[in-house]
C-alpha cells in the first residue's frame, strides 16, 4: 500500500516552489543565488473596480462609446481625467472620478481598475533559483535539514533558532517567552494560553515552532505578525521525537520557517528548514513510497501523541481492532521496544 | 422491463473518492448480473502522486486479486473487451467525488424565486456558494465585478426570468457576470450554466462564450413562476462538475476515455439510483440514501421519482471536519458519546482527523467520537434536507416524512464496528418516525450502479435483486407526546412458526422484538395515548416485517430524540440503548 510521508531529515536537498497568489511579475532569474528575504516576485492584490456608463452619460447609443472615449486599455488615468467626449452644439465630457487604469470597454461603458497593493513574494529559503515560473514564481533548490509540520498560519521568516523546551512534551509557559527571546524563532512546546501569542507579537519574536497548538488558539495564531508551525497537530501532544532531536541540536543556526497551509492538493507543507554547508549535493528525499519493513514510521494516533518505531511486518490478512474495526494492519516496534499492531492508514513514512 | 444493447458484457465500475478509490466488478452468473468483487486504493490525486490514475491502477489491481481474474495486461492497460480465457472486461463507468468543493456564484433575478432554485441546484452538488448576484444587488457593479474577481468562481449557475418573461434585467447581470469572468485571468476563467428563461439562452452563449472557459444551456429551472423543475440543469450540472474536475486533474481524460464517456458525480449517480430504487420498492413512500463521505454527506430522496438531492460538502468527515464547528456546537457532538470523553479531546480529535482523513479510529474512545460526529452531521444534514423540500412533503412536526427503505452508505457507517453501532448512529442521526426499513450498502456500490445503468439498465436491477443491499433491520418509531414512561404501543408479533410475543412499549423505550434473520412475520401495532406508528394517529394496524440479527427494534425514545441533561445519565442511557440492540 502506498504510505504518505513526512519529511524529518537532518540533510537532503529541497526543491521548492515558491508561487505569487494570483499573476504578477517575476523578478529573480536563473541561476540566481537567493536570500530567504529576497523578494523573487510581485503581484497587485486588492484591487477594485468601478464602472462607468459612457453611453448612458453622453446620451450616445452604445455602439458609438467607443469613438468617443480618449484613453486606451491599459492606460492610467488620473482622477479629473477626460475619458470620454462628444463634441459639437451639445458637446458632453465624462471624467474619471478616480485615479486607476482602464482596464476594459464594452457594451457602452469602461471599467477602471484602482487602488490595490504591492503582495511581494519572498524566496523563503537560501538556494539557487533552478526555474522561473512565468507570471506566478520560482523553483528554489537548496540544501539542509528538513522538519514538515501539520499546521501553519500562512506567513514565512528566518532568524535563529533559539529554544525554550527542556524535553519534547512540555506546555509553553508564556513567562518563557522574555526579552531573551526578541528577535528569535523559538522551539516551544504545545501552546493553549493566548499570552504564548500576545508576549511573542510583543517581543517581536521572529517565530513560533510548537509541538501542537490547542484549536482554540487557532484565530489569534493566524492574526499573529509572525510565521507559527504546529509539528505534531492539534491539542496536547508532545513533539515527536525525530523532530524535537533533529531542532533542538540545530540551536543557535539560521533557519527558514516557512508556516504555509497544509495543501493536500499541491503538497504544499509548512516546514522549518535550516540551511547547511555541503560539499556535495546530498539525495532529493523520495516522495513515494509503498510500505515495507525497516521503514521508520510514525504512528498516528487521533486522540493520543503520535508515536515514532520501525515497521518489523506487513499482516498479510487484515486484522480486528480492539474496537472491532477489520483493517490492513503492519507491526510496529517502538522506540521503548514495545511491538503493537497498527492500521496501514495510520501510518505515515519518515524520511 | 428495458433491455439494454450491450447485456450480458462485464462492466468494472470505478468510484474516485477523496481519501478512497474503489473499483466493482459486476458479471452475468447462471443468466443475471451479480457483483463479483471489490477493491480499493487510497485516492492519489493528491501530492506526492497527484495522479488519480494511479489509485484506480491500484484498486483495479487489488480487485484482481480478489476476484482471481486478471483486468489489465502486463503493462497495466485495461484488457477491453473481456478475452475468451476470461480475462478482461467489456465496459467501464466511473463516478467521482474527489476534490475541494467547487467554489460557486450563484445568480438570480429574485431571492425567493430564481435565486433559491438555483441554490438549490447548487446544493445537489459538491459545491460551495461563495457569492450570489440578484437583480436588485445593493452592490455597485463594480463591487459586484470586485466580488467576481475575488472569489474567483470555477461556476457560475445563472437562472432567471420565466420562458417568454421581460429579458432585460438577465441581460444587466449577464453583463456584469461577463466583466468579472474577462478580468480574470485565462485559466481561472469559471464554467457557466445557464438555466433561465429560454428566450435570451442564445444571448447567453453569444456574450459569455467567448470569456467564460465553458457555458452550457439547461432548460429554464423556473419555467413559470410556480414551477420549478431541476433535473435537467442537474444533468448538465453533472457534466460540468466533471469537466472542472478534469480541468483540475487532467489525468481523467484518461478515465473518461476508458469509461466511454459514463463519467459522473457519485452524487448525482446516487441520486439516479435512488430514483430508481423508488419505483423497484413501489413501497408508495419515499427512498431515502445517506452517504456520509470524506468529501460530503449527501442525501438523496426520492418520492414517487421525484429526487430530492442534496450535498453537504461541509458535513464530511475529511478536510471539512476544521470548520464543524462553523455549522454545530461541539458540545452537540459531545451529547452522542457512551464513554466518558471530554469535550476538549472531540475538539482536538476534529482538528486532528481534517489533516489525516484516512485515518481510521483505532481505540474504542476514537470511534465513539467518530461515531457522534456521524450522529451530528447526519442530524444537522437531515433539518437542511427537510428545509430545502417542498412543503407538501414536509410533515407539520418537523420530522422526516414516511421513508420506505432507508439506505445507508459511506465508510463511516459500513466499516464502523457492529451492526448495532451501525443501527443505532442511523437512527440517533436520521430519526425515522412511522415504519421504517434501515439497509445498508455496504460495500458503497449505489453510486456505481447508479452510473452502470446508463451503460446497462438491467445490471443494476439484477444486482440489487441478488442482494446487494444488507438488510439491516425493520425499526418503527412512533410518535407521541405522552410523558415519559407512560404506555404507547402495544405490540403483537406473529411469526411464521405460529409463535407469538407480546410486548408493551413505553415513551422512552427502545425494544426489541426477537426475529431470526429471513424469519417473517406479522406484526400487530396497537397504538395508545393517539401515538403514530406511522398509519396515522392512533391507527392500529399491522405490516409484515422481516427479522435480523437486530430482530425487529421498536424505537420510543421520542422524536425529535432528547437526552438527559446531566452526562452520567445520557451516557448511561447511550450504553443501555447499545446493550439492547445486542452490542
Amino acid at each position: 500500500m502506498l504510505a504518505s510521508i513526512t519529511h524529518i531529515l537532518p540533510l537532503t536537498t529541497v526543491v521548492r516552489r515558491r508561487l505569487l497568489p494570483v499573476e504578477g511579475r517575476v523578478l529573480a532569474r536563473l541561476g540566481q543565488k537567493v536570500l530567504p528575504s529576497d523578494v523573487v516576485a510581485d503581484a497587485t492584490v486588492g484591487r477594485s473596480h468601478l464602472i462607468i456608463d459612457i453611453a448612458q452619460t453622453l446620451r450616445i447609443p452604445p455602439q458609438n462609446v467607443a469613438a468617443s472615449v480618449k484613453i486606451k486599455k491599459g492606460q492610467k488615468i488620473n482622477k479629473d481625467e477626460v475619458i470620454a467626449e462628444t463634441t459639437g452644439m451639445f458637446a458632453r465630457e465624462v471624467r474619471s472620478p478616480v485615479e486607476g487604469r482602464m482596464v476594459a470597454l464594452g457594451g457602452g461603458k469602461v471599467i477602471f481598475e484602482m487602488g490595490g497593493s504591492i503582495f511581494e513574494l519572498a524566496a523563503g529559503i537560501p538556494g539557487v533559483v533552478t526555474e522561473i515560473i512565468p507570471d506566478r514564481g520560482v523553483v528554489i533548490r537548496s540544501a539542509g535539514a528538513v522538519i514538515q509540520g501539520l499546521w501553519g498560519n500562512g506567513r514565512l521568516e528566518t532568524g535563529l533558532l533559539a529554544s525554550v523546551m527542556e524535553s519534547p512534551d512540555e506546555i509553553l509557559d508564556p513567562a518563557r517567552l522574555d526579552v531573551s527571546a526578541r528577535g528569535l524563532i523559538i522551539l516551544g512546546g504545545y501552546a493553549d494560553n493566548p499570552a504564548v501569542i500576545k508576549n511573542a507579537s510583543d517581543l517581536l519574536v521572529r517565530g513560533l515552532i510548537l509541538s501542537s497548538i490547542s484549536p482554540a488558539l487557532l484565530p489569534l495564531a493566524r492574526q499573529a505578525p509572525f510565521p507559527i508551525i504546529s509539528i505534531d497537530g492539534f491539542g496536547r501532544r508532545p513533539m515527536n521525537t525525530t523532530a524535537y532531536k533533529l531542532l533542538s541540536t540545530n540551536i543557535k543556526r539560521e533557519v527558514s520557517l516557512n508556516a504555509e497551509i497544509y495543501g493536500r492538493l499541491t503538497g504544499t507543507r509548512p516546514e522549518v528548514f535550516i540551511p547547511l554547508p555541503v560539499s556535495q549535493e546530498p539525495a532529493e528525499p523520495r516522495d513515494i513510497e509503498t510500505f515495507a519493513p525497516g521503514q521508520i514510521v510514525r504512528v498516528i494516533n487521533l486522540t493520543r501523541p503520535a508515536q515514532i518505531g520501525t515497521l518489523v511486518q506487513l499482516r498479510a490478512n487484515p486484522v480486528t481492532l480492539p474496537n472491532g474495526l477489520k483493517t490492513r494492519a503492519a507491526g510496529v516496534s517502538l522506540e521503548s521496544g514495545e511491538q503493537i499492531i497498527v492500521p496501514l492508514t495510520n501510518l505515515e513514512v519518515l524520511g | 422491463m428495458p433491455t439494454s444493447l450491450i447485456e450480458g458484457n462485464s462492466l468494472l465500475a470505478i468510484d474516485i473518492g477523496a481519501v478512497t478509490t474503489r473499483a466493482a466488478f459486476f458479471d452475468v452468473v447462471e443468466g443475471r448480473y451479480r457483483f463479483i468483487g471489490i477493491g480499493q486504493s487510497p485516492t492519489t490525486s493528491n501530492a506526492p502522486v497527484r495522479n488519480a490514475m494511479f489509485g484506480v491502477q491500484l484498486a483495479i489491481e487489488n480487485l484482481q486479486t480478489m476476484i482471481g481474474r486478471s483486468l489489465m495486461d502486463d503493462d497495466g492497460q485495461l484488457t477491453t473487451p473481456s478475452q475468451p480465457d476470461g480475462s478482461g472486461v467489456d465496459g467501464m463507468v466511473t463516478t467521482l467525488s474527489l476534490g475541494p468543493p467547487i467554489s460557486t456564484l450563484i445568480v438570480g433575478l429574485l431571492p425567493e424565486v430564481s435565486l433559491k432554485s438555483i441554490e438549490s441546484l447548487a446544493h445537489t452538488t459538491y459545491s460551495h456558494v461563495v457569492d450570489s448576484i440578484i437583480l436588485n444587488d445593493p452592490r455597485p457593479a463594480g463591487e459586484q465585478v470586485d466580488a467576481i474577481v475575488h472569489f474567483s468562481p470555477e461556476l457560475v449557475l445563472i437562472a432567471g426570468g420565466v420562458d417568454g418573461g421581460a429579458t432585460h434585467s438577465i441581460q444587466n447581470i449577464l453583463e456584469i457576470i461577463g466583466l468579472g469572468a474577462y478580468l480574470l485571468p485565462e485559466s481561472k476563467r469559471p464554467v457557466v450554466l445557464y438555466a433561465g428563461n429560454k428566450q435570451l439562452a442564445r444571448d447567453v452563449q453569444a456574450s459569455l462564450s467567448n470569456i467564460a472557459s465553458g457555458v452550457s444551456i439547461s432548460p429554464n429551472i423556473r419555467p413559470s413562476l410556480d414551477m420549478e423543475d431541476l433535473a435537467p440543469a442537474q444533468r448538465e450540472l453533472a457534466n460540468l462538475v466533471v469537466n472542472i474536475r478534469q480541468r483540475q486533474m487532467p489525468e481523467l481524460d484518461e478515465v473518461r476515455i476508458l469509461s466511454g464517456g459514463i463519467i459522473l458525480p457519485s452524487s448525482y449517480a446516487q441520486g439516479r439510483m435512488v430514483r430508481f430504487l423508488s419505483s423497484y420498492f413501489g413501497s408508495g413512500q419515499g427512498v431515502l440514501s445517506v452517504d456520509v463521505g470524506a468529501s460530503a454527506i449527501s442525501m438523496a430522496a426520492s418520492f414517487g421519482g421525484d429526487l430530492h438531492l442534496n450535498v453537504f460538502p461541509h458535513l464530511g468527515l475529511g478536510e471539512a471536519l476544521a470548520n464543524l464547528l462553523d455549522h454545530t456546537a461541539l458540545d452537540d457532538i459531545v451529547r452522542w458519546l457512551a464513554r466518558d470523553i471530554p469535550s476538549d479531546t472531540v475538539r482536538d480529535y476534529l482538528y486532528q482527523k481534517s489533516v489525516y482523513p484516512g485515518v481510521i479510529p483505532a481505540t474504542k474512545d476514537e470511534l465513539a467520537i467518530e461515531q457522534a460526529i456521524v450522529r451530528q452531521n447526519l442530524i444537522v444534514a437531515a433539518r437542511l434536507m427537510l428545509q430545502r423540500l417542498p412543503v407538501s412533503l414536509r410533515r407539520p412536526d418537523g420530522l422526516l416524512p414516511p421513508l420506505e427503505p432507508i439506505l445507508a452508505g459511506g465508510a463511516a457507517i459500513t466499516g464502523a464496528g457492529s451492526r448495532a453501532q451501525k443501527l443505532l448512529m442511523l437512527l440517533d442521526g436520521l430519526q425515522p418516525a412511522g415504519i421504517s426499513t434501515l439497509a445498508l450498502d455496504q460495500n458503497n456500490l449505489l453510486a456505481m450502479l447508479g452510473a452502470s445503468a446508463e451503460a446497462n439498465s438491467l445490471l443494476p436491477v439484477h444486482v440489487i435483486d441478488s442482494g446487494a443491499l444488507a438488510y439491516l433491520a425493520t425499526v418503527i418509531s412512533p410518535v407521541s407526546n405522552a410523558a415519559y414512561g407512560t404506555p404507547i404501543v402495544r405490540a403483537r408479533l406473529i411469526r411464521d412458526d405460529g409463535s407469538e410475543m407480546t410486548s408493551e412499549v413505553k415513551m422512552g423505550d427502545l425494544q426489541v422484538l426477537p426475529l431470526e434473520s429471513r424469519q417473517t412475520a406479522r406484526l400487530q401495532l396497537r397504538p395508545l395515548q393517539r401515538a403514530d406508528v406511522g398509519l396515522g394517529s392512533g391507527r392500529a394496524g399491522e405490516v409484515e416485517v422481516t427479522g435480523s440479527s437486530l430482530g425487529v427494534v421498536i424505537d420510543a425514545r421520542g422524536r425529535p430524540l432528547r437526552l438527559p441533561g446531566d452526562p452520567v445519565k445520557r451516557r448511561d442511557l447511550a450504553k443501555k440503548w447499545l446493550t439492547t440492540l445486542g452490542d
